[in-house]
């Protein structure tokens, strides 16, 4: 499946600072490709594009606090969809 | 951080608008909404937090505090809008502050200098290395990585002052957005830090000083400025400080955040709540003064910034780090409670907002 993948606000660091990446992503065994959910896909971030502290990006089986879902966890991921992923990151003023 | 699937939304229309296909899950009400309804919805919900609590006169010069990350480019850019389409009648100036971190903060002024450009506001820069004759990376070598943050957010504060000086404006603008109120609400609770608590919410402080200083995104959310940020490709920086240990704050912040996933109105509730609290009037609070060696507000002998100036060019860096001692000390203690001024700003880490 054909997905653009974009992190922004600092999560880029965690991936070769590149901000934005386009990947195939194999379905897991068995899956029919409508199974295919945001979490499988924060998994599947995690383990391929997560080079350093995966700990920024995700708690437990989804991402950490501050994180906005649009749609949920069992949100279906299609072919050709876009992904952003934006951390809030503080600073001081 | 936020993660958005376009697909799950496709088949709705913003529930505002009814016209156009929503692209964001709003996160301070969950309502699905299109581009311009939350670009309208952001603004002008800062525009009513402005003019029903009268942070502005027309004619006055206001400098936002600028840091080049999120909050303040945002707020830059908002409020320039805001002043343009409403008449405010304000003159803008972005102020900044280089604390001297290699690395960080001399990336970071550099979006600040193109936010110069882009909003064409004027800026000014102001240097602890100028000010106080240190940089961070100097304290930093000297006093190792404990206690650092002490230093730069009492530096910062005063600094700003300054900087707002120079520049002769009747107001400074900081960035400080609802997240960061609600977690200084659960610090000041945490500490038992009495008097920061009772002034944290104002949505204005510092009347009685030289420069007011006021919060026009106090009631914003984190989450709503970076996805505002992130759809105007505003042009913000965005990296930790490199010294900043954070771990207090931290989880404060994170604790929030699970809050704010379980109810998004928390959030407003903390803020509410802090600005309803009323303080015994038997509590002992620290009397304003100034002091006697910068004539910068002070509830003791020196400022916090002299005792720490002190230390660091007598050689002694721990001098104004814990508890109260030396010039401002002894003749105090009987008078102190936990959570006076002194006190409370040594377990002050950073992010250490300027409340």
């Amino acid at each position: 499946m054909q997905l653009t993948l974009e992190f922004g606000g600092g999560l880029e660091l965690l991936c070769d600072s590149e901000k934005i990446h386009k990947v195939n992503v194999d379905l897991p065994n068995g899956a029919e490709s409508d199974d295919f959910t945001m979490k499988h896909l924060l998994s599947w971030v995690r383990t391929n594009l997560i080079k350093e502290r995966p700990e920024m990006f995700m708690k437990g089986d989804t991402v950490r606090p501050g994180v906005l879902l649009s749609g949920q966890l069992d949100t279906r991921i299609e072919e050709k969809d876009v992904i952003v992923f934006i951390s809030t990151l503080d600073e001081n003023i | 951080m936020e993660a958005k699937s376009k697909k799950a939304v496709a088949s709705r229309l913003c529930c505002l608008c009814n016209l156009r296909r929503p692209v964001l899950k709003r996160p301070k009400t969950l309502q699905q909404i299109c581009r311009e309804c939350f670009y309208e919805v952001f603004e002008e919900e800062i525009h009513q937090v402005i003019v029903q609590n009268r942070l502005f006169k027309s004619g006055e010069r206001v400098a936002i505090g600028a840091s080049g990350g999120k909050d303040s480019t945002v707020l830059a850019y908002v409020l320039s809008e805001l002043n343009r389409r409403h008449n405010y009648g304000l003159d803008l100036f972005l102020l900044s502050i280089d604390e001297g971190i290699t690395g960080y903060r001399d990336d970071s002024l550099e979006t600040v200098k193109r936010n110069e450009v882009q909003y064409g506001l004027p800026l000014q820069i102001v240097s602890y290395k100028d000010l106080y004759g240190w940089t961070m990376d100097e304290i930093v070598k000297m006093i190792g990585l404990k206690n650092n943050c002490t230093f730069c957010g009492v530096f910062r504060r005063q600094a700003l002052d300054r900087g707002a000086a120079l520049l002769k404006v009747d107001k400074l603008v900081t960035g400080h957005n609802a997240d960061d109120i609600a977690e200084t609400v659960l610090l000041n609770i945490l500490r038992g830090d009495i008097a920061r608590l009772s002034r944290c919410t104002s949505i204005t402080t510092g009347e009685d000083g030289p420069i007011p200083r006021c919060k026009p995104f106090k009631y914003t959310y984190e989450k709503e400025i970076v996805m505002y940020a992130y759809f105007k490709k505003l042009d913000y920086f965005s990296t930790e400080c490199i010294y900043s240990p954070n771990a207090y704050r931290g989880f404060a912040r994170e604790f929030i955040k699970d809050l704010e996933r379980i109810r998004p109105r928390a959030i407003l509730d903390i803020i509410k709540s802090g600005e309803d609290f009323r303080i015994a009037t038997t509590t002992k609070m620290p009397e304003q003064g100034t002091c006697e060696r910068c004539g910068y507000i002070s509830s003791q002998k020196w400022c916090k910034a002299c005792v720490l100036l002190e230390g660091l060019n007598r050689g002694l860096p721990k001098m104004g780090i814990g508890r109260p001692r030396g010039v401002n000390g002894d003749h105090k203690m009987e008078t102190k409670k936990p959570g006076s001024v002194a006190k409370s700003i040594e377990s002050k880490q950073c992010g250490s907002l300027d409340f």
